[in-house]
C-alpha cells in the first residue's frame, strides 16, 4: 500500500498557500495532519496530483478565546487542544469527546480543523461542532474568508461546503453557556477506533438537543423543546428511525438505532445531571 | 515555497536519534519506507500502513507519530527519533526496555519497537499515570502476541521506580 505520486508543496504562510489554491485548486488536496488523508492516499482511495502540507504554516497554529467563542487555527493539533488548560470550562463537550478521537499517538499530529474538513460521518469533532452550533472559517485568495455554519459546511459524507480554491482556516466552538450541561457517548470496537454510533447532547431549561454521529451520512441533531420524561423514549425512537441507519460490517440498521436510543438517553440524563 | 514535483527526488535533511542524517526521496515515499530502505534502520516496522497497528511508531520532534502516516518529505529539518534513541552509550538498554525485559512484554518483538517510543513520549508527558491511562495509551498499538499484561506492568514498575529516584533528595 504506497500512495500515488503526487507534488509536493509546504507553502511557509496563509498568501502562499492560498496562491497556490487559487492556481491549482481541482488538483490540490491540503495535508495538515494526515492521519485521515494519508490512509486514504496509502489506499489509493485518493490521489491528488497536487498535495499542499501546511503544518508549516505558524501562524494558523493556535487557540483563541474569545467571548462567545474558542477559535482553533487550521494547524493545531488535537493533541494541543486537549491539554489546553481552558478546554474543560470553556468548551466540554469537546473536553470529554477529544479523548475519544483516534489515540494517543494519532492525536498528536492530527488536526481539529482537518476531522472538520474531512467530515467523516463517524467523527467526533464534527458532531460536537453541530450540536453546538459552530461554525467553519473558510479562506481564499479571490474572495477572502467567509464563515459557514456547521450545518451548512458538512453537506454529506466526505462531502462539504468548501469551495476548491478555500481552504479551512479556522473552527469556532460557542463557550458554554450557563446552566446548560453536555455529555458525550459513543460505541466503537476499540476504544480511538472509528464509532459505531457517538451522541453528544446539550441541555437547558430552553430544551434538549441530541446529535448523532455514525449513522447517518453526517451528523444529525434534533431538539425537543419541553419534551416530558415519559416522552423521552419514544422521540428517541423515532429520532432512531428517522436516521436511516444501515447495515455494514462494523453493526447492523437494527443494533445502531438500539445505540441511538440507549446512548441517547444515556448522555441526555448525564447532560442533565452535569447542568447543576 | 519548497516544492518536489512528483518524480523529482529532493535531498532531506533531519536529525535522527541525535545526529544529523541525509536522504534522497520522491514526495510519495512514505516516512516508515525511507528509514527502513534509505536509511537502512529496520527496527522501523510496518504493520498495517494505515495508521491503525502502531508498529511504525516513532517520535517527530518528541511527539508520538505514525511513521506510515508521514512522508519523508515532511521530516526536513526535525528530529526524528527511534527505539535506537533509547539505547545508553554502551548499547544498553533503559529502564523501560529492561522492564520490558523481565515482564516478558514482548515475545515476537514486531510490535515493540513502536509501542517502546509512544511510552517514552507518554511518560514523559504524564510521568505519573495510572493503570487505565497506561491501558489507553496501549490501545493505540496491536499486539498479537502478549495480551498486554506484561506491558502494563513493565511500565507501571517504570513508573514507581523514576518516582522513587525523582524523590531522592540530590
Ligand atoms: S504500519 Fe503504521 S500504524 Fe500500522
Ligand atoms: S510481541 Fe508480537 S506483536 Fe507484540
Amino acid at each position: 500500500m504506497k500512495p500515488y505520486k503526487f507534488e509536493y508543496f509546504r507553502p511557509a504562510s496563509l498568501e502562499e498557500a492560498l496562491d497556490l489554491l487559487a492556481r491549482h485548486s481541482e488538483d490540490v488536496r491540503i495535508l495538515a495532519g494526515g492521519q485521515s488523508l494519508v490512509p486514504m492516499m496509502n489506499f489509493r482511495l485518493v490521489q491528488p496530483k497536487k498535495l499542499m502540507d501546511i503544518t508549516a504554516i505558524k501562524s494558523l497554529d493556535y487557540i483563541r478565546a474569545e467571548r462567545d467563542t474558542v477559535e482553533v487555527g487550521a494547524t493545531t493539533t488535537q493533541a494541543k487542544l486537549l491539554e489546553w488548560p481552558q478546554l474543560a470550562s470553556t468548551v466540554p463537550l469537546v473536553a470529554m469527546a477529544l479523548p475519544h478521537v483516534g489515540h494517543f499517538q494519532t492525536r498528536s499530529r492530527g488536526t481539529v480543523c482537518g476531522s472538520v474538513a474531512h467530515s467523516d460521518p463517524v467523527s467526533e469533532l464534527p458532531l460536537c461542532l453541530a450540536v453546538l452550533g459552530g461554525s467553519v472559517i473558510l479562506s481564499s485568495k479571490k474572495t477572502g474568508s467567509r464563515e459557514v455554519s456547521a450545518a451548512d459546511f458538512q453537506l454529506g459524507l466526505l462531502l462539504t461546503a468548501r469551495r476548491y480554491d478555500e481552504m479551512v482556516t479556522a473552527v469556532r466552538f460557542p463557550v458554554r453557556q450557563p446552566g446548560t450541561g453536555y455529555a458525550f457517548q459513543e460505541m466503537a470496537e476499540r476504544k480511538g477506533d472509528l464509532a459505531v454510533c457517538a451522541v453528544a447532547a446539550k441541555v437547558s431549561d430552553r430544551g434538549i438537543r441530541l446529535g448523532v454521529g455514525g449513522v447517518a451520512e453526517k451528523p444529525t441533531v434534533r431538539d425537543w423543546n419541553d419534551l416530558p420524561d415519559s416522552g423521552l423514549d419514544e422521540a428517541l425512537n423515532a429520532f432512531a428511525w428517522d436516521l436511516e441507519g444501515s447495515d455494514d460490517i462494523h453493526g447492523s440498521a437494527v443494533y445502531r438505532r438500539q445505540l441511538v436510543r440507549r446512548l441517547g438517553r444515556r448522555a441526555i440524563m448525564e447532560a442533565r445531571e452535569c447542568r447543576k | 515555497m519548497p516544492q518536489v514535483t512528483s518524480d523529482g527526488r529532493t535531498l532531506i535533511n533531519f536529525i535522527l536519534n541525535g545526529k544529523p542524517a541525509s536522504g534522497q526521496a520522491e514526495p510519495r515515499m512514505l516516512l516508515s519506507d525511507f528509514l527502513r530502505q534509505v536509511a537502512g534502520l529496520t527496527e522501523v516496522h510496518v504493520g498495517c500502513e494505515h495508521g491503525i497497528c502502531g508498529a511504525c511508531t516513532l517520535r517527530i520532534d518528541g511527539e508520538p507519530a505514525r511513521s506510515c502516516l508521514t512522508f519523508a518529505v515532511q521530516i526536513e529539518g526535525r528530529r526524528v527519533d527511534t527505539v535506537q534513541s533509547l539505547l545508553g552509550p554502551r548499547g544498553e538498554l533503559n529502564d523501560l526496555q529492561a522492564a520490558f525485559r523481565k515482564h516478558h512484554s514482548l515475545q515476537c518483538g514486531y510490535c515493540t519497537t513502536g509501542i517502546l517510543m509512544s511510552a517514552t513520549a507518554f511518560l514523559e508527558k504524564n510521568p505519573n499515570p495510572g493503570e487505565e491511562e497506561i491501558r489507553d495509551m496501549l490501545s493505540g498499538h496491536i499486539c498479537r502476541c502478549t495480551g498486554y499484561v506484561g506491558m502494563v506492568r513493565a511500565i507501571k514498575e517504570v513508573v514507581a521506580s523514576r518516582s522513587a529516584k525523582s524523590k531522592v533528595p540530590a
